[in-house]
């Protein structure tokens, strides 16, 4: 008994010892490589030999798949030496995997991550994405991109700033996040399509006037109403100052008078009763698909819910984002979709940017555009003639030409989306006060910048 | 575990009390039960001591951890949020546990002894949500709780408008009705069980209660509830771990929300780890709900026992 004792004694101690003294977390990934930004560029793919790049994606769904499915055809075509190994997964699924991915030993050659501070501003802070530069000049996409859009895949070298410095990925899609309306509802309403601030939010009392639901959102989820308030602050906020807190960067704060003018504008109506009847217990999907059945009048939403909408509404349904009344063009909440980078593991830099140069060129637009997505390139080009998928095209390319396309506020700090998130409930409740919803704000965001 | 432990510590004293010879055998017996150790090592032990190595690091799943000792512990305690958390699962554990059993109490008594016919079509009804994946149950329940659900649907028909309200979305109501889905899925599991003990039970004890003057209500409480006391410490410890576990629930009703009204511990284990990117505490988090759970079961185990030694 007492020696069968101290032998599991000992093989606790063991075990508990090696558990110990194993590897600090982190302490197994991949070392930064130092990827010198003058290298010599090869963009001759057919001389590269014969390779496999191995591509993470998450463009599952239908159109985004059909067109990820022909590029990679068409670049197979083009170019018998390589073969594409793609691994597709969800959004979801590719954001929890992807960290792991990275650190291991077979990282894939090009992913596509999130722009986000969490994603990509961390893969570049732990050196495990590359910066594009040296492709960048080689195949012109400076000139290619409109800079609103490059912002968004700028960070340091550091990975302290967001939105400057070195290109870490390419979007092939844009979104931008607008008002969708019913054009009957307003005609019943009788009023005019809005399109400065003034007009939408009196457009708003009109139509509540009217007996109407002005205003619908389905929060349950608690991120959709970060794209009601976005829009609000994106009208009445300089667009710099929301561009640095949305990318998290130093030198802004949350409780200036704007702000808070924005959090109360929202808190308002909801107390006035312009949104439908328990905005934090709807889901997401039944706020938009109340557009359809008439029980509403505007919906804030993105462009990835047109297609959904004129589906189900037809003729019916109308987009637009109001000017700011700050006196600069649209500027609005948007983005793009997830950037295409390459990893600091991967052996072929060169073919893994050719490949995004192949996908995001100007056929791969127009590839994009006939399998009905966004293309985030001359987007007006590719518009279709009616519909609301033609006011969708030509916001879009308003706010990337005159305008200013807002980053997602969310994307400022590792934990912006759950504190704005659960924020932004208690203030559609009445709970928080506008005050007291900006202070909350700031503190995550001030907290992350004196920490970066 | 806990079930299996006192089964060891017995072998071992009778395998000592024995004589000596029989001791070379006890060596050839681990290597019986070797393979099962080993995958349980493997997939339940080594990961439950890689997740208490992670608790004591700052860590972000990404880049180099740093070791700060017992603070993610020390975070619980004093992180606000945290600690609602806690006392969340314990409101859970009233609608998971304590609700279910009173329920169960009753509605197994009424079902065994009002021999009614078509029981078996009882049990399974039911016992049905037991059998649903939870997921299922909580999409269908956020349906049913929707500003313009079937739950307000219903309420306005009768006239009762005053009652209607966004269940999920508001700030005092949502952890109640969360509660209540538990409380549906649980109190199936906790008859059924009670049933079973109960058509254990003698018919003679009710006859000579009966003769002794017992009404109904002082039969069940008098023998129906002590007899199945085994029961319902089963029952008890299963529907207390299911309350402590809680996490698809949660996740797809109202992801802890309005604000943070209804997060509970598992659902904050999740919630750091993959989305503000706090491994290390995440980590403290799981393994404290570990050690609670452990505990729990183990008092009411031994209550258990003691009462009905």
């Amino acid at each position: 008994m007492m020696r069968k004792r101290s032998i599991m004694v000992a093989s606790i101690a063991a075990a508990t010892a090696l558990m110990l003294t194993a590897c600090t977390p982190g302490s197994n990934n991949a070392n930064p490589s130092d990827e010198s930004t003058d290298r010599t560029v090869k963009t001759d793919v057919s001389a590269m030999g014969d390779l496999t790049l191995t591509v993470w994606d998450q463009e599952v769904r239908g159109g985004q798949d059909e067109q990820m499915t022909k590029l990679n055809a068409a670049f197979e075509e083009k170019y018998p030496n390589i073969t594409i190994k793609r691994v597709s997964q969800s959004f979801d699924d590719l954001n929890k995997t992807l960290r792991l991915a990275l650190s291991g030993d077979d990282a894939p050659d090009v992913v596509q991550a999130n722009n986000a501070r969490n994603s990509m501003g961390a893969f570049v802070q732990a050196g495990q994405i590359v910066s594009l530069d040296p492709w960048a000049e080689a195949y012109g996409w400076e000139d290619r991109y409109s800079e609103s859009v490059l912002t968004y895949s700028r960070y340091s070298s550091d990975g302290v700033t967001f939105g400057e410095g070195s290109i870490f990925g390419l979007p092939q899609v844009g979104e931008v996040v607008g008002v969708f309306y019913s054009k009957s509802a307003l005609k019943d309403a009788g009023v005019e399509v809005p399109e400065t601030w003034d007009d939408f939010t009196s457009a708003l009392k009109t139509v509540k006037d009217a007996g109407q639901t002005p205003l619908l959102l389905g929060n349950i989820e608690k991120w959709p109403a970060i794209h009601d308030f976005g829009l609000v602050q994106g009208a009445l906020v300089p667009s710099d100052e929301i561009a640095t807190l949305g990318f998290g960067n130093e030198g802004a704060s949350w409780t200036t008078p704007e702000n808070e003018k924005a959090a109360s504008t929202l808190a308002t109506w909801a107390k006035d009763g312009y949104f439908n009847e328990g905005v934090n217990g709807t889901d997401y999907d039944a706020a938009w698909q109340k557009l359809t059945d008439g029980s509403g009048t505007f919906l804030i939403g993105g462009s990835w819910l047109a297609a959904d909408l004129e589906d189900a509404m037809g003729d019916d349904v109308g987009f637009f984002a109001p000017t700011s009344s700050v006196g600069e063009g649209i500027h609005t909440t948007g983005g793009t979709g997830l950037p295409f980078t390459v990893t600091s593991a991967s052996q072929y830099p060169d073919l893994a940017a050719a490949y995004i140069d192949f996908i995001t060129n100007e056929d791969a637009m127009q590839v994009l555009a006939d399998t009905g997505n966004l293309p985030v390139v001359n987007t007006a080009d590719y518009a279709p003639e009616s519909g609301v998928q033609a006011d969708v095209f030509g916001v879009f390319h308003s706010v990337t030409t005159d305008g200013v396309l807002l980053p997602y506020l969310d994307y400022a700090t590792p934990t912006m989306a759950d504190t704005l998130g659960s924020s932004l409930q208690g203030l559609l409740d009445g709970r928080t006060s506008p005050e007291e919803f900006t202070k909350a704000i700031e503190k995550d965001y001030a907290d992350f910048v004196a920490q970066n | 575990m806990q079930t299996s432990s006192p089964r060891t510590d017995r072998t071992g004293r009778g395998a000592n009390a024995a004589s000596r010879p029989a001791r070379r055998y006890q060596y050839s017996a681990y290597l019986y039960i070797l393979p099962a150790l080993l995958i349980y090592g493997a997939f339940m032990l080594f990961p439950l001591g890689r997740a208490v190595h992670l608790s004591f690091f700052e860590w972000d799943g990404l880049t180099l951890g740093t070791f700060i000792g017992f603070e993610n512990y020390l975070d619980i305690v004093a992180d606000e949020q945290l600690r609602a958390a806690f006392v969340h699962a314990l409101v859970l554990m009233f609608f998971f546990a304590i609700l279910p059993v009173c329920i169960g109490l009753v509605l197994a008594a009424l079902l065994t002894r009002a021999k009614v016919r078509g029981l078996p079509l009882f049990r399974t009804v039911v016992f049905l949500p037991q059998v649903i994946a939870m997921v299922v149950v909580a999409v269908t329940w956020r349906q049913i709780y929707a500003p313009d659900g079937l739950l307000n649907s219903a309420l306005r028909a009768v006239g009762l408008d005053a009652v209607t309200r966004s269940w999920l979305g508001d700030y005092d109501i949502a952890l109640p009705a969360v509660g209540l889905i538990g409380t549906w899925v649980c109190t199936g599991l906790v008859t059924v069980l009670l049933m079973a003990g109960m058509a254990k039970i003698p018919v003679e004890q009710y006859e000579s209660a009966r003769l002794d003057g017992a009404g109904p209500i002082r039969e069940f409480f008098s023998i129906t509830v002590p007899s199945v006391r085994a029961e319902t410490t089963v029952a008890l410890t299963l529907t207390l771990i299911a309350s402590l576990k809680t996490f698809d629930l949660i996740y797809m009703t109202t992801r802890g929300g309005p604000g943070y009204s209804t997060t509970v511990p598992s659902y904050e284990v999740y919630r750091r780890a993959f989305e503000l990117g706090q491994v290390g505490s995440a980590a403290a988090v799981g393994v404290t709900i570990t050690v609670i759970i452990f505990i729990i079961s183990l008092i009411v185990n031994r209550l258990g026992e003691r009462s009905s030694a």
